[in-house]
């Protein structure tokens, strides 16, 4: 449990610069809780709500209506395996039970070492590539059993970290838009006029 | 120039409100106003339209789907939802239609698909829109074969309030009330999608003040409060509307009871006052009334134990005790906890006695005289251009008022100003908030008044200045100073006072007010030089009340004789020499005034405990034992006595005219006095000034004897600054010592950044080490040190 450090604190209020309502910083804050702790932690989720002005309750509720948000611990990495129509026609089906055996846990497990979470997902749009499956979002596509093993052999040794960050960490590189090259914050409710484009026309 | 007006007729014609809009609904034509929904319009012409998430006090947010209209559109006709289409000129509603009928059977359809069929042993059985809606307005019966949501059932979100989730239908209407009108968010819908639920975060939980009004407006029983759970059937409930009197809000209730035991107080939309919204102490406090500790009996002391004793007896040795005391030597405090007639008889006795010595308050308020300045109303305040707050949190001592201002501010209807030392429930919702350390109001306001910006302010529209007392550790004198410089900086301001304690207005305006300066504190100060023969204790605790502790004391103990008048044995009841038990609020009929003298009904609904009687009873008895019979034998003709009597209650004595929203009374008032603030002696080494004031929960009598509440009280610590902590060199949570001159008192230190430096808040009795040590009347401001230990 762990409420964000003072680096992603500095992060943290460089991104809710960006919105004109600190509130609308609350998803990428969560990323950024997640990026550190690989989960969203409950400390984290009440330091948002300080951030951005609401209440611990309501950060969670709006987190928790995402799949991606996980508040419990999860494997350094966490593989997706799709599950849906084109995936399944073109043997998901093996490859989970196959990776099922190959880590010696079940769907929605947790390897003992902390380094693999199993999920079963839905269809990741690349169906054409079937079966794919991502680890930490990262896209593996036509995935055979032996590169399953392959993958797995790659990522205990440590070969893919330049390629596949930990859980958690959404873009490899880290934007970062300089006060001075922002537009500024406008509150919707002050956008009185239309866009200049629009030259009146709105006036229908 | 002439020009000859030929369309004289129109010219003549009422002028049409520019708002006004016609409609259509099933064939009648409704007039409505622009901007207005089409199911109030509906409402109003009693066309009758099925809704869950819809409640008239809250935005509409279009969640149940269950209010479907058919209204006439270019295309033929259309399904609307009728909470949240607003009406148009020429608009033709149906509501009746039989694809209405369809639409609306397949929303109960489907909030039924997983709704368990729990009606038998849910609490909402009997007053459920759910239930009475599914018949009245469903198929009768389900085409869903499914296994229905299952969650484990009722679970604790608060220690007042459970939620069972399976029963939730999802009206959003407890989380928008969180949200929107207590402004505590701590509900939320979690998991959205298939497994929405109403939730808290894990371990905080919905610990609102306002936690009960959401169990009353849950459309099902989802949502069940711990005092009521299970205690009665909505059909053997009896009830009769009142009027709360915890505070002097005076929010409208109805006080329903089963087998003459009160069970639950449910809120009543008043339009002037509480828009049907309660607090949680003034809902579940009934509990209090049904206390196994109320007095039964009249008790005389006797040694250091109490023995029954009879009414005659009592009021006998009463009787007496007065008759052969030195004139001039009887006191009367307290009266603010009763009716306006308790208050009025016992005036009336001590103006037939020569009783100067009478006080409503305990020293915790302001004097009478905030009631000679302009007047305002609650209406008026949350209407007015500019409110400027010179008084104590709002949210703690008087709930309901918090959230009709919060709501005036966040619509946008006026601006606040506060002054204070510290932050309130409101200062995030005010304009302007200027931290003012105790002591130096006045100063704020006048630096307040010569700014530019705030100056346009005030001249923008009406100002009213709401105005308490924000500390006990303070002389009032500061808060009317700083009134006065308010009035006389601004014109045409008006003032809405709020006292706290519930008819403390109608006490003060009906006779119970200090006469020739001899309020409270001069009556314990003469008390405790031995000039107090007979000390009558009307409802009032000056041992936990009164904010100088020794004071209190030694009032008490000067007293050659003391009587009490009280539901249970307080701290100061205790050291009577009779204690007569008096009948609690649900036990007698009367009227009440609320802190703006708008007067409301109070009713019984049960029987008196015991041989208890209400106060007025027992004013009318003494009387009539001291030969001054006032001639009264019922309540009503004591109301027609108090109607002759005192100017402005006459209105007053027609049962129609104190329903619902009553009416508001002008007392003609003491003459204006005008204040000036107090001098304040230099610091030295005492460098903490002491912020007092009330939270909502704490040692008063009826919050302890209510089991659901008594546990609520936070308890007492000292709150500074971070930094400051830091130069006390104390941890969060331990013990250090706080004194001044008078005394020390050891309690845990707690810090905050929102106290200003210098500032020490300490609430007013909480269970633990008692503040009240450290205060003496008179003093201007209270300084102190902090030692870590
Ligand atoms: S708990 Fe009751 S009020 Fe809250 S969303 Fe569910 S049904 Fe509505
Ligand atoms: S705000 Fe006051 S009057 Fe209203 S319910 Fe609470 S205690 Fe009673
Ligand atoms: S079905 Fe697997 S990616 Fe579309
Ligand atoms: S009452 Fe209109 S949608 Fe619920």
């Amino acid at each position: 449990m762990a409420r964000l450090t003072e680096e992603n604190v500095r992060l943290a209020r460089e991104i809710i610069g960006r919105y004109p309502k600190a509130r609308s910083a609350t998803i990428p804050l969560l990323h950024l809780a997640q990026e550190q702790d690989g989960y969203v932690t409950n400390d984290a989720m009440a330091h948002i709500g300080e951030l951005v002005g609401a209440t611990s309750a309501e950060v969670y509720g709006t987190a928790s209506f995402y799949e991606m948000f996980k508040f419990e611990p999860v494997g350094k990495y966490l593989i997706n395996i799709c599950g849906t129509m084109s995936c399944a026609l073109m043997g998901a089906e093996e490859l989970m039970h196959h990776a099922e055996s190959r880590l010696g846990i079940h769907m929605g497990g947790t390897t003992p070492d902390g380094l693999f979470t199993l999920e079963k997902a839905e269809c990741q749009a690349a169906c054409t590539e079937a079966p794919c499956l991502q680890v930490n979002y990262r896209y593996r596509f036509r995935v055979t059993s032996e590169n399953f093993d392959t993958l797995i052999d790659q990522l205990q040794a440590g070969e893919l970290n330049s390629e596949i960050p930990a859980h958690g960490t959404v873009a490899a590189v880290r934007q970062h838009i300089p006060a001075d090259r922002g537009v500024g914050a406008v509150a919707p409710e002050d956008v009185t006029e239309g866009p200049a484009w629009l030259d009146g026309k709105a006036a229908l | 120039m002439t020009t000859i007006d030929t369309n004289t007729e129109s010219s003549e014609m009422p002028e049409k409100d520019p708002n006004a809009v016609s409609i259509t609904i099933n064939g009648r034509t409704v007039e409505a106003q622009k901007g207005e929904f089409i199911i109030a319009a509906a409402d109003r012409a009693d066309e009758f339209i099925p809704r869950f998430c819809y409640h008239p006090r809250m935005s509409s947010v279009g969640m149940c789907r269950q209010c479907l209209v058919e209204v006439e559109g270019p295309r033929g006709p259309m399904m609307v939802v009728s909470c949240m289409t607003p009406v148009a000129e020429g608009q033709v509603v149906r509501t009746e239609t039989p694809q209405v009928k369809r639409a609306q059977e397949g929303m109960i359809e489907l909030l039924l698909a997983n709704h368990p069929l729990d009606c038998p042993v849910c609490d909402k059985g009997g007053e459920c829109p759910l239930q009475d809606q599914a018949f009245s307005h469903g198929a009768g019966e389900s085409r869903f074969v499914e296994e229905k949501r299952h969650y484990e059932k009722p679970i604790a979100i608060s220690e007042l309030v459970f939620l069972d989730r399976e029963r939730c239908i999802l009206c959003d209407r407890c989380t928008r009330f969180a949200d929107e009108v207590a402004g505590d968010p701590l509900i939320s819908f979690t998991q959205r999608g298939n497994n929405t639920q109403v939730m808290t975060f894990p371990d905080e939980p919905f610990a609102s003040y306002f936690s009960g009004n959401v169990v009353q407006i849950c459309p099902v029983g989802a949502l069940t409060a711990e005092p009521y759970r299970f205690k009665a059937r909505p059909w053997d409930l009896e009830q009769r509307e009142s009027t709360c009197t915890t505070c002097s809000v005076g929010c409208r209730t109805v006080v329903q009871s089963s087998r003459d035991e009160l069970l639950r107080y449910q809120g009543v939309d008043s339009d002037p006052v509480n828009w049907g919204w309660l607090c949680d102490r003034g809902r579940f406090n009934f509990q209090s009334v049904n206390s196994e500790d109320r007095l039964e009996n009249p008790q005389t002391k006797a040694g250091d134990s109490y023995a029954t004793t009879t009414w005659s007896a009592a009021l006998d040795t009463i009787s007496r005790t007065i008759r052969h005391a030195t004139p001039g030597s009887v006191a009367i405090l307290g009266g603010a906890r009763g009716t306006n007639e308790d208050a009025f008889m016992w005036a009336q006795l001590a103006d037939a006695l020569g009783v100067t010595m009478r006080d409503a308050q305990l020293d915790d308020g302001l004097p009478a005289s905030i009631f000679s300045y302009p007047q305002a109303t609650i209406d008026a305040a949350c209407s007015a251009g500019t409110v400027i707050l010179l008084a104590p949190d709002m949210k703690e001592e008087l709930p309901v008022l918090h959230i009709r201002l919060r709501d005036a501010a966040e619509k946008k209807k006026i601006r606040i100003i506060e002054i204070s030392a510290r932050e309130t429930g409101l200062t995030k919702h005010a304009w302007r908030s200027v931290r003012a350390e105790s002591g130096t109001s006045v100063t704020a306001v006048q630096q307040l008044l010569a700014d530019s910006a705030i100056a346009a302010q005030l001249a923008s529209g009406p100002v009213v200045v709401v105005a308490g007392r924000a500390n006990l550790a303070e002389d009032a004198a500061h808060t009317m100073a700083a009134v006065d410089a308010v009035l006389a900086g601004v014109q045409n301001a008006s003032v809405l006072p709020v006292l706290r304690r519930g008819n403390v207005r109608g006490a003060l305006s009906l006779g119970l007010a200090p006469q020739s300066g001899k309020d409270a504190v001069a009556i314990l100060e003469a008390s405790a030089r031995g000039q107090v023969e007979c000390l009558i204790l009307l409802g009032a605790d000056p041992m936990n009340d009164i904010a100088d502790a020794d004071l209190a004391r030694r009032g008490i103990a000067g007293a050659k004789f003391v009587v009490a008048i009280d539901t249970f044995l307080t701290q100061s009841a205790a050291h009577a020499d009779i204690v007569l038990p008096a009948a609690a609020y649900g036990e007698k009929d009367g009227t009440t005034m609320n802190l703006e003298g708008r007067v409301t009904n109070v009713v019984q609904k049960i029987t008196p405990r015991g041989t208890s009687r209400a106060d007025w009873m027992i004013a009318a008895e003494l009387g009539l034992l001291l030969g001054h019979d006032a001639n009264v034998t019922t309540l009503a003709d004591v109301q027609k006595l108090m109607g002759k009597k005192v100017p402005g209650f006459g209105a007053t004595t027609t049962s129609v005219a104190v329903k619902r929203d009553g009416i508001v009374v002008t007392v003609p008032t003491p003459t204006r006095t005008s204040f000036v603030a107090p001098t304040i002696t230099p610091r030295n080494s005492y460098e903490f000034r002491v912020d007092v004031s009330r939270k909502l929960y704490d040692r008063a009598v009826g919050t302890i004897t209510s089991p659901a509440l008594a546990n609520l009280a936070t308890g007492v610590s000292i709150t500074i600054h971070p930094l400051d902590l830091e130069r006390v060199g104390a941890a969060i949570g331990a013990n250090v010592r706080v004194s001044n001159a008078h005394s020390s008192i050891v309690l845990p230190v707690q810090s905050n950044e929102k106290v200003p430096r210098g500032t020490a808040v300490i609430p007013f009795n909480q269970p633990g080490a008692d503040v009240r040590e450290l205060i003496r009347h008179g003093d201007s401001v209270v300084d102190v040190r902090i030692e870590s230990m």
